[in-house]
């Protein structure tokens, strides 16, 4: 019986599956298959950053085990598992069942509408085969060999397609304008961020492909990629899928057999957040320190050494190769009217499912946490979900219904930014998070115009004067003259968005501030100088746990009989409210 | 400046500061501009900005080089040799400009067989230039029509100084880079007023505007300005007085400002031949090294302290303004001389700075037109014949003065001063940024002093370590004539065998070396970038 | 070149409601100025490339807030440039810049001539609204020139545009991020470069100052002379500032027509020589082998007398005139007039060689 069967095995080894240990799985599975003489074919599989391979890293080491076309998945799997996995499974033919992913993975994978990621956890990343066997190249085939420049962005225009990146642009009538200069030399830059890291390590090629389809359609002979250094397995893969598409011919001299040329480069890039800014990120690239540009002059009239040059970021190119290949009505078609196709994002917080999920455009918010994320982990309400990353708007439990796209976004006061998606609940601080953010962003701020510089850093102190009580209601005021401001007055979009989560927190959570401003209380108990925790004496048992656990000798009182906290003493740890078991600690 | 005044009629910048952002292709030859003329080369950097190209030649690698297209490091002394073999790819790559030569110039055709055996190869054996180099430079210069020469005392300062001069115009007559604008021949001049003393007549050969001495109607027309007959033999030069103080035909000197010791080669032999002369007038502002030896000396104003004007590089009148009083006693060099004069027998009319200048402008028209009203705010550059002429940005615009310029063959010897087994290196000499001249100024400026007080020998670290030395280490060097001791810097600036010493420096003043009979037949400059010695340890207590 | 302007395409448009033609290619902010509607900019310089750093240059364009300095006009634009929108903006902008600077303006060298001082005094900041922790630096840099004090520095970058665009050295640039973000040379060692100041002169506060200057006098406690430099021949137009027949500093003006304002170290920084203690103050005539000092006349007497009885003995040809580049024109035309006039001869020359 075991002649007539065709086995794959596909082992996840993005980043987070190498990290659990992904290699050792696979050249288990390959020694033991070897030695019971299984005819089975062992793919490398793709997976994603420490989010997850299929976006679900937390179960990792995913494995395939594909028996006649007859898919299981393997769920956590450690070395010491696979050899029961090849006898029962692979030799038997009874699945390992306490192993297999659950509904779970089952919820969080078929909500999801995969066009960019598809590939990613299905083709091996290092096999440029594996990538023409599902059509690659054809549409660089088709645009270079069969479609005039204008054609091209024609088509990339009627998909609707805008920037994956940031704020939304039209990708097609970008590259138009780039298009329309001038000048002879052009270039082209495809901007690897964090988020697009699973989309280099799963699927290279389309990357490359598109960022092949736009140099061509803008007439750009050199496109560069940016990236940091640190993302090993994404600079590895790519750099493997550029020697590959080389020695096909796809990029060099006389693709296709026409006059177009093309080669690209890779640009590192340093550890900071402003080189997401196109206009810092091409400071980085001419080898100068990241600070942004004024704009005007757009980076399409003049970018890169002063010459038109068009950025996109990993994810919009890699849906260009399927807007060629399979139409732009077929692309229009999934999404919103103003707002096609899909997009990534990695779905964090207090949510059951987290992992990096693709979802059409459009999809309520609703759908995403309690569909994909599988609902609220641990009972605690939903409060709030960030999109964006640091610099994203807090859209409330209220919105949930709303549509995740472009033009919602906006009206929610928050931005595509980074593709993050943080999913707070009750037990969350609106200022705290929001203080949280703006640390990161003053400390990221490139210190070029002084809204960012200083205001970043006023906006933390007084953030921080509201978590410690030492707020007046003033202070809110001046926060929102200096949010005005920042937005308004900023560089770039770091200082302009800066202020996002505080403006949305403060239109959806006014009470919280209040309570903090007014009150110096912090309803989520979150707060430390706001908080004091006491005990409830009809409660206590007199067990003296939270004596023993208290780390400040603040707690006394003697056995059976109720106990006390010192106020002065006590530095609002918390370990006595964990401890006790009858309720009987109060934080307020 | 004698070749270029024989060839274009006057002697100098034949273009503007203002024009050199508009320069598409710079070519710097003998010149350390950003430490010499610092200003200038900002205007360089601006115009390398907006995409001119920059060619530098020189041996040193000068911080200008950063900025260059192409530096061309040639041997010192083989400037001829790189300039023909420049000229001989532009002839040979057809990039002359045909049409200017056939209309303004003369003698093409005798000067084009001389540099018929400048080959790149052949100037590539003779001044160490790759070839590629030498081309590349001719195409550049050659392929440009708003491509200017820039140059300093690192062409002027040699034995063939004025056929150095000739080579570098000949370059701009073949491509026609002169009489337009964003072209020309531009001499960097070393001092701030070194065109307003020669433009004023401190020349032995020439009146004010350079008018010979030696032709009857401008020696007439002098005589009844000045109302006394004059002398129409020539006079000598400057580097000429201590040899002709030594052999009694020279038996007093009157020097304004001026600190000849220093100042001319060979120091040892200057300081004998004035010390020779019977009176010694040194009229300055501190007492120099040849005010030492003065019999008389009368102090005077500085800059800051009187009314004039300068004249600067690109001929532009500007104005000196009395912000202080003289110290002391001290009086403003004009008193000076007009009182010496009444005592001589000769009362000078002129009475105000103002006045004087009108006199000049009365005797050339060059300046006529120029008055201190008229360059209150800003000056106005020479020639500006009428009062309503608005000056004169670029020399030739249309022709030159003396009718068709011609191509004067500039034959390639090697320089003196070639080295021996005794002296093994070429010493080259100039200046550097901090200090200027011979520094009886900067050397009293405790802030330059503090930071760039010590004389020091530029030295490449593979010599210093074949000759056992370190970098600071103190080194003694040694020519034909005498021998300083200063320390050694360590740097690739220059190129091994050569060395390199400011000439700031009075306790170990590079005119010590440098020898005072290697002297340009023509101009009578002293070939002070070339000299041969030998770099020695000093060990302690030495 | 009149014809050449004239040709350019000029755009109309209106500023606070005045029509105005500008050539094309200008900014706002240089259009505004050449209708006398004052913008003020703190890292906009005429010699460095646009910035759009310090956002004090926000003007309304068709309602919109862009920076006037990094914006060319547009035909049809509509530019305001005072709007109570505008001027919060801006007053907010100075304010934050103010936040994070010493208030010790009564001590700071720049006082009277400090772009932000002068910001702070029009907009009337007395206590920034927006206050909070300031930057604390030490003063370590042990170099001669320049005063560097970063708590002063606004971090605008017109030293660091300098440096590297007109200077051709790039000393100094933009080291760390977020609100420590600090000019310094590589690894905040001293500064080590060609000591032009063109850095200090760009600089709109008192963060780079000449430290030779300080304390020597107000700026408008000084008469100013304008006059050329008298080191290089390059002739550049300097201002000497004068205080007690001393000069306490020097510097050019930005229109000056060879240099626009540019100068280098010996330039700015080198006229400590004028009042050296070394300078001759008295005629000195050498009297049994020694210089002493003497009258004027007598000095006078004494070398007139000498150069009659040399001239009578041995002919005028036997006595030498060096006269000198250092000079001024009058004075090397009375010198070699003297020589040749006065003496009878052609033996004058100078040091043009050198």
């Amino acid at each position: 019986m075991i002649e007539q069967q065709t086995v794959t095995i596909k082992v996840c080894l993005g980043t987070a599956g190498r990290a659990s240990g992904g290699a050792d799985v696979l050249s288990i599975f390959q020694k033991l298959i070897q030695l019971n003489g299984i005819e089975a074919q062992i793919d490398k599989k793709c997976s994603y950053t420490k989010v997850g391979c299929r976006g679900f890293c937390s179960k990792d080491v995913l494995v395939d085990v594909i028996i006649n076309d007859q898919k299981v998945t393997y769920q956590s799997v450690k070395p010491t598992m696979v050899e029961k996995i090849v006898t029962e499974h692979i030799l038997k033919g009874e699945p390992v069942a306490d192993w297999l992913t659950k509904e779970d993975y089952e919820s969080f994978q078929t909500k999801q509408h995969k066009i960019v990621l598809g590939p990613c956890g299905e083709i091996d990343p290092e096999s440029i085969d594996d990538y023409l066997g599902m059509k690659g190249y054809r549409a660089a085939e088709k645009a270079i060999s069969k479609m005039r420049r204008d054609e091209v962005i024609k088509k990339v225009i009627q998909s609707g397609l805008r920037g994956r990146g940031g704020s939304g642009f039209s990708t097609g009538t970008k590259w138009e304008i780039c298009k329309s200069q001038a000048d002879s030399t052009k270039y082209i830059i495809c901007n690897v961020g964090e988020v697009n890291r699973p989309l280099a390590e799963g699927n290279p090629h389309a990357i490359i492909e598109g960022l092949l389809i736009g140099g061509y359609a803008i007439g750009s002979e050199k496109g560069f990629i940016y990236i940091r250094e640190r993302y090993h397995l994404s600079v590895e893969r790519l750099r493997l899928a550029i020697t590959q598409a080389k020695d096909k011919g796809f990029i060099g001299r006389n693709i296709f057999g026409t006059d177009f040329c093309f080669d690209i480069e890779f640009s590192f890039g340093t550890e900071a957040f402003i080189c997401g800014e196109e206009t810092a990120l091409m400071e980085s690239i001419e080898g100068k320190r990241a600070m942004p540009r004024v704009r005007p002059p757009f980076p399409v009239q003049k970018g890169l050494w002063g010459k038109p040059t068009v950025i996109n970021n990993a994810e919009t190119f890699s849906n260009i190769p399927l807007i060629i290949g399979k139409g732009a009505r077929w692309f229009s078609s999934i999404g919103t009217k103003e707002s096609t196709g899909t997009k990534v994002f990695t779905l964090s917080g207090k949510v059951k499912n987290v992992g990096l999920v693709e979802i059409p455009m459009g999809m309520p918010f609703r759908d995403i946490v309690y569909g994909i994320g599988g609902g609220m982990e641990s009972g605690v309400a939903l409060k709030a979900v960030q999109v964006g990353g640091p610099s994203g708007g807090l859209i409330p439990a209220s919105m949930l219904d709303m549509g995740l796209d472009y033009e919602n976004l906006s009206k929610l006061g928050s931005i595509v930014g980074s593709g993050g998606m943080v999913v707070f609940n009750e037990d969350d601080c609106i200022v705290s998070i929001t203080k949280f953010f703006m640390e990161f962003l003053q400390r990221e701020s490139c210190g070029k115009c002084p809204p960012c510089r200083i205001g970043t850093k006023r906006m933390l102190e007084l953030l921080t004067k509201i978590t410690e009580g030492r707020a007046e209601y003033n202070d809110l005021a001046t926060l929102e003259r200096l949010s005005g401001l920042m937005k308004t007055s900023s560089l770039c979009g770091l200082g302009r968005t800066a202020s996002n989560p505080f403006i949305t927190g403060l239109n959806h959570f006014r009470d919280e501030y209040l309570a903090h401003v007014r009150e110096k209380k912090c309803p989520a108990g979150v707060c430390t100088a706001l908080i004091t925790f006491s005990i409830v004496e009809d409660r206590c048992k007199g067990c003296t746990l939270c004596k023993k656990v208290c780390p400040a000798g603040a707690v006394s009182g003697e056995v059976k009989k109720p106990h006390r906290i010192d106020a002065a003493a006590c530095i609002k740890c918390g370990a006595c409210f964990k401890a006790c078991k009858f309720k009987a600690i109060k934080k307020q | 400046m004698a070749s270029l005044a024989t060839i274009f009629g006057s002697g100098a910048m034949t273009n503007s500061i203002r024009e050199i952002e508009g320069n598409e292709v710079i070519f710097i030859i003998g010149s350390n501009t950003k430490e010499a003329h610092p200003v200038i080369a900002n205007a360089m950097i601006r115009a390398h900005r907006k995409g001119a190209k920059i060619i530098v030649a020189d041996p040193r690698k000068l911080a200008m080089c950063r900025f260059a297209e192409t530096w061309l490091r040639q041997r010192p002394g083989t400037d001829i040799a790189l300039l023909n073999s420049i000229s001989h790819v532009i002839l040979k790559e057809g990039l002359h400009n045909a049409e200017f030569i056939e209309a303004q110039t003369r003698q093409f055709d005798d000067w084009k067989k001389s540099v018929e055996e400048f080959t790149p190869e052949a100037g590539e054996k003779l001044t160490g230039v790759p070839k590629e180099k030498i081309i590349q430079a001719a195409r550049l210069y050659g392929g440009s029509r708003k491509a200017a020469i820039y140059y300093g005392m690192g062409i002027t300062q040699h034995v063939n100084g004025t056929a150095n001069v000739n080579a570098i115009a000949n370059l701009a007559l073949l491509t026609g880079n002169i009489g337009r604008e964003f072209t020309g021949i531009n001499a960097l001049r070393g001092q701030n007023n070194v065109q307003g003393a020669c433009d004023a007549g401190c020349l032995p050969n020439v009146f004010p505007g350079y008018q010979r001495v030696d032709i009857p109607e401008i020696q007439e027309k002098f005589e009844a300005a000045w109302g006394r007959s004059l002398s129409a033999r020539p006079g000598i030069a400057a580097s000429e007085i201590a040899q002709k103080a030594l052999d009694g035909s020279v038996r007093a000197a009157y020097v304004m400002g001026e600190n000849p010791v220093l100042g001319d080669a060979n120091v040892s032999h200057t300081k004998k031949g004035f010390e020779a002369l019977e009176l010694l007038i040194v009229q300055d502002i501190f007492l120099t090294e040849t005010g030492k030896f003065a019999d008389v000396v009368f102090p005077s104003s500085c800059f800051a302290e009187k009314n004039g004007t300068f004249i600067n590089t690109e001929r532009r009148v500007q104005r000196v303004r009395k912000a202080l009083a003289a110290p002391g006693m001290a009086r403003e060099d004009s008193w000076v001389i007009t009182e010496l004069s009444r005592r001589m027998g000769y009362e000078m009319s002129c009475s105000s700075p103002e006045g004087i200048f009108e006199e000049l402008g009365s005797l050339w028209s060059a300046l006529e037109g120029i008055s201190y009203t008229r360059i209150e705010s800003r000056g106005v550059q020479w020639p500006c014949p009428t009062k309503n002429h608005p000056g004169t940005e670029h020399l030739y615009k249309g022709g030159f003065p003396r009718g068709r310029a011609a191509f004067t063959p500039a034959p390639f010897e090697r320089s003196a001063g070639s080295t021996d087994a005794a002296y093994p290196f070429i010493l080259n000499s100039g200046r550097n940024l901090f200090q200027y001249h011979f520094g009886s100024m900067t050397r009293r400026v405790p802030l330059l002093e503090s930071h760039a007080g010590e004389a020091y020998i530029e030295m490449h670290p593979d010599d210093i370590a074949r000759a056992g030395m370190q970098d600071c280490d103190r080194a003694k060097v040694s020519s034909a004539q005498g021998s300083v001791v200063l320390r050694v810097r360590s740097t690739d600036r220059v190129s091994p065998g050569t060395v390199f010493i400011p000439m700031h420096y009075a306790e170990a003043a590079v005119n010590m070396l440098t020898s005072d009979t290697s002297i340009d037949s023509f101009s009578k400059t002293p070939g002070f970038k070339i000299t041969a010695v030998r770099v020695q340890p000093v060990r302690e207590g030495e | 070149m009149s014809n050449d302007r004239e040709k350019q395409k000029t755009v109309r448009l209106r500023i606070n409601s005045q029509v105005i033609d500008v050539p094309e290619g200008r900014t706002i902010l240089e259009a505004a100025k050449e209708i006398g509607i004052y913008i003020p900019a703190l890292c906009n310089h005429p010699m460095i490339s646009q910035s759009g750093a310090c956002r004090v240059c926000i003007v309304e364009v068709n309602g919109t807030p862009v920076t006037s300095c990094t914006t060319l006009v547009e035909k049809d634009m509509e530019v305001i440039t005072n709007s109570p929108y505008i001027e919060d903006l801006r007053r907010d902008t100075i304010d934050l810049i103010l936040s994070d600077h010493p208030y010790d303006c009564m001590v700071c060298q720049k006082t009277g001539e400090c772009e932000l001082q002068e910001l702070a005094y029009s907009y009337n900041i007395r206590k920034p609204l927006f206050s909070g922790e300031r930057r604390i630096y030490d003063k370590k840099d042990g170099n001669r020139f320049i005063e560097r004090d970063m708590e002063k520095c606004i971090l605008c970058g017109r030293c660091v545009k300098i440096c590297d665009e007109v200077q051709g050295v790039g000393a100094i640039d933009f080291a760390y991020k977020g609100f420590g973000t600090k000019v310094c040379p590589p690894f905040e060692r001293d500064l080590d470069c060609e000591f032009c100041g063109q850095c200090v002169m760009a600089c709109p506060t008192g963060a780079l100052v000449g430290r030779d200057w300080i304390g020597k006098g107000r700026y408008w406690k000084i008469r100013e002379v304008d006059t050329t430099c008298s080191y290089c021949g390059v002739g550049c137009s300097i201002t000497l500032h004068v205080k007690n027949n001393e000069i306490i500093r020097v510097s050019s003006r930005p229109d000056s027509v060879v240099n626009k304002g540019l100068l280098c170290v010996k330039g700015r920084f080198g006229y400590g020589f004028i009042s050296s203690p070394d300078r001759l103050k008295q005629p000195l005539i050498r009297k049994d082998g020694r210089l002493k000092a003497a009258s004027w006349e007598e000095a006078l007497d004494f070398a007139a007398d000498k150069l009659k009885k040399i001239k009578e003995a041995h002919g005028p040809d036997a006595i030498t005139g060096l006269s000198s580049a250092r000079c001024t024109t009058e004075e090397n035309y009375l010198f070699q007039k003297f020589m040749r006039a006065a003496v009878g001869t052609n033996n004058v020359d100078h040091c043009a060689r050198l």
